[in-house]
């Protein structure tokens, strides 16, 4: 894909998500960033391309680099992403349970 | 799958992780906003997996199995206490994957063939910068909030220009990584320097932040991880990374900006740690002293004046509870006598007296109360509870959901005020005030409820300090200047449960423990000091 196109993206999708979120009760900011925060952990995409391509490498040491940096970071990011939503869920459902 | 039927994907995957975030702003929605996220998140990477055509690479599923239950567990056993440092760590570790897949890219392993190599090595080491600094400044972060560094701002000297140093070097390298084109030399300078160079940039950066800018700064991490992940997408070339990565850096810039507006303060002042830097430095001293004889020398922190004692009529017994070391909890009641003990003759009052002198510290005095603080509660129509970061740190949430229940049997109407960065971590006190059963209905934000102080019987305030300093609105020459503040001090009478009557991290002493009507002290673990309101009440 283009550059241009990407960094495009890039720009829409910022102000898109500036726009979405304008009034947000501070009830909610602490379920919110870590939500968001989870939404973080989406960089596992590129970690698991980066393994999946890596694992079908020729060379060596690129199957080596790219199967153990690519490992870690795909734990780190589901670890970020399963954490985080797990959390969030775990806080939302305390606000949750009030509504009765 | 078509290169069509991709892009479609990633923009439909992109709405709903929108709707999900829109969704989690709303308290109705909110769970379903969650789940929102959450699926798309896990839509992204079937897509991901079928489109690179890479479902075959078997080792992907180990590697996400072991992320799974970690954090798994991780999501399951958390306290709500710990939540703010949970945040920010896993915040690290976003971004700490960031930067793993720019360091791959730069390296050229495992990314599809590129005709754009330039674009390529600037946004991997553009990602491994922003990524590494996401990480670093969220360990120190997670480190400060789990009491492993001091909460106090770390100022180096030269620290501004230090920082202003290595942001230099840091555009320096990305403008270098657009030369290095496949040079492997170069493209081994550009990475080592990238990796050392941020590092110490997240670390220096988090250690001169605040206790109190916590929230301000984990939101704001929040928000470069996305935008490290967004980079990243960029390096490796995928659609949605980009998309999901660039929402979520907005969205966590605009929660930063909410909040940096609650607080009045620039976000640059409280990067640059002028907001949380104590006045005068002989001011934290003296204070900081005050607080190590209160525990050592297990000194009750009341004192009663002879002289003036004896005018007042109802009389007040102080009772000394010793501390013990491991839990330093000084307590103090205070008891209507019979009129007819006069004062001076009362033994406790004899014996606090070379404690107080002992400490030297011209110390804020409790005055013989004309009421007690239960009596207060007892004939209170209306009460206004403000929680702050002593009430998380005693874990006292329970304790204050049962004397607001308490209250309300006795017929009063019962309100919680919460200041917009109470805690370590925005909206901390909601989180802990929902797991202790607290109707959500019954928090009022700052704006909704300031005017309502003023005709309030009694404010009871629970391990808060700046955020209901009085000095925030005239000190002009305090770093809380223009803070908004709650206005506890226009209540009839107000009940101050705190640790002790030090300052707030912002260093600025609060005018409220010198006032000597109309407030009552109760130091100590605001779990004893509720539990004895608690047993006054009953």
């Amino acid at each position: 894909m283009h550059p241009i196109i990407l960094l495009l993206v890039f720009v829409v999708a910022t102000v898109v998500g500036y726009l979405i979120i304008k009034q947000v009760p501070s009830l909610l900011h602490t379920p919110l960033m870590s939500g968001m925060n989870a939404l973080s952990g989406i960089t596992l995409l590129g970690a698991l391309t980066a393994v999946g391509f890596t694992f079908f490498a020729t060379s060596r040491g690129e199957l080596l680099l790219g199967q153990i940096l690519g490992g870690i970071a795909i734990i780190a990011a589901t670890v970020n992403v399963i954490g985080g939503f797990g959390v969030t869920h775990r806080m939302l459902k305390m606000f949750d349970k009030k509504k009765k | 799958m078509s290169h069509t039927f991709y892009i479609i994907a990633c923009a439909i995957l992109s709405v709903t992780v929108l709707i999900g975030i829109s969704f989690l702003s709303k308290v109705k929605t909110a769970v379903a906003g969650n789940l929102i996220s959450a699926v798309s998140l896990f839509l992204g990477v079937v897509i991901t997996l079928v489109y690179n055509n890479i479902l075959s690479a078997w080792s992907i599923f180990p590697f996400m199995l072991i992320g799974i239950l970690i954090g798994g567990a991780l999501a399951a056993r958390v306290k709500m206490i710990q939540m703010p440092q949970l945040v920010a760590l896993l915040n690290g570790l976003g971004g700490f994957a960031s930067a793993l897949v720019g360091t791959l890219s730069l390296l050229g392993v495992g990314i599809p063939e590129t005709d754009y190599p330039l674009f390529v090595n600037v946004t991997s080491v553009l990602a491994i910068v922003v990524g590494l600094v996401t990480l670093f400044g969220s360990l120190v972060a997670a480190g400060k909030l789990h009491r492993l560094f001091p909460q106090k701002p770390v100022v180096w000297k030269n620290h501004s220009l230090i920082l202003n140093l290595c942001l230099i070097l840091l555009v320096g390298i990305t403008v270098y990584a657009a030369f290095v084109g496949d040079n492997p030399s170069m493209i081994a300078v550009a990475l080592i320097g990238s990796i050392v160079i941020s590092s110490f940039f997240g670390v220096a950066f988090a250690i001169r932040v605040g206790g109190a800018d916590m929230p301000i700064t984990i939101s704001l991490l929040n928000s470069l991880s996305g935008v490290a992940g967004a980079i990243a997408g960029m390096a490796v070339n995928d659609l949605l990374l980009v998309a999901v990565g660039g929402i979520v850096g907005a969205s966590g810039l605009l929660l930063t900006q909410v909040m940096c507006r609650a607080m009045n303060r620039g976000l640059g002042d409280i990067l640059t740690g002028k907001t949380s830097v104590t006045p005068s430095k002989q001011k934290a001293e003296t204070s900081k002293v005050v607080k190590t004889k209160t525990i050592t020398e297990m000194t009750p922190v009341a004192e009663v004046e002879t002289t003036p004692v004896i005018e007042t009529e109802p009389v007040a017994e102080v009772e000394k509870v010793p501390l013990t070391q491991v839990d330093p909890v000084p307590v103090i009641e205070t008891k209507p006598v019979p009129e007819t003990e006069p004062v001076s003759e009362t033994k406790p009052v004899s014996e606090t007296e070379p404690v107080a002198e002992a400490v030297q510290e011209p110390k804020p005095e409790e005055e013989p109360a004309k009421t007690t603080p239960a009596d207060i509660l007892t004939n209170a129509k209306s009460v206004i509870i403000v929680p702050g970061y002593g009430m998380a740190l005693a874990q006292a949430q329970h304790l204050v959901k049962q004397l607001a229940d308490k209250l309300e049997e006795n017929g009063a109407d019962v309100k919680f005020a919460i200041h917009p960065v109470a805690g370590r971590m925005p909206g901390h006190m909601n989180v802990l005030l929902a797991e202790a059963d607290v109707p959500y209905d019954k928090l009022f934000e700052m704006d909704a409820v300031n005017d309502d102080f003023a005709s309030t019987d009694a404010a009871i305030v629970i391990g808060a300090n700046d955020v209901i300093n009085p000095s925030a609105r005239d000190a002009a020459d305090t770093p809380i200047y223009g803070m908004p503040v709650l206005n506890v001090d226009q209540a009839k009478e107000v009940i101050i449960c705190n640790y002790d009557l030090n300052p707030g991290y912002s260093g600025v002493d609060n005018p409220l423990y010198k006032r000597e009507e109309r407030v009552h002290l109760l130091l100590g673990d605001a779990k004893d000091s509720l539990e004895s309101l608690l047993k006054g009440l009953a």
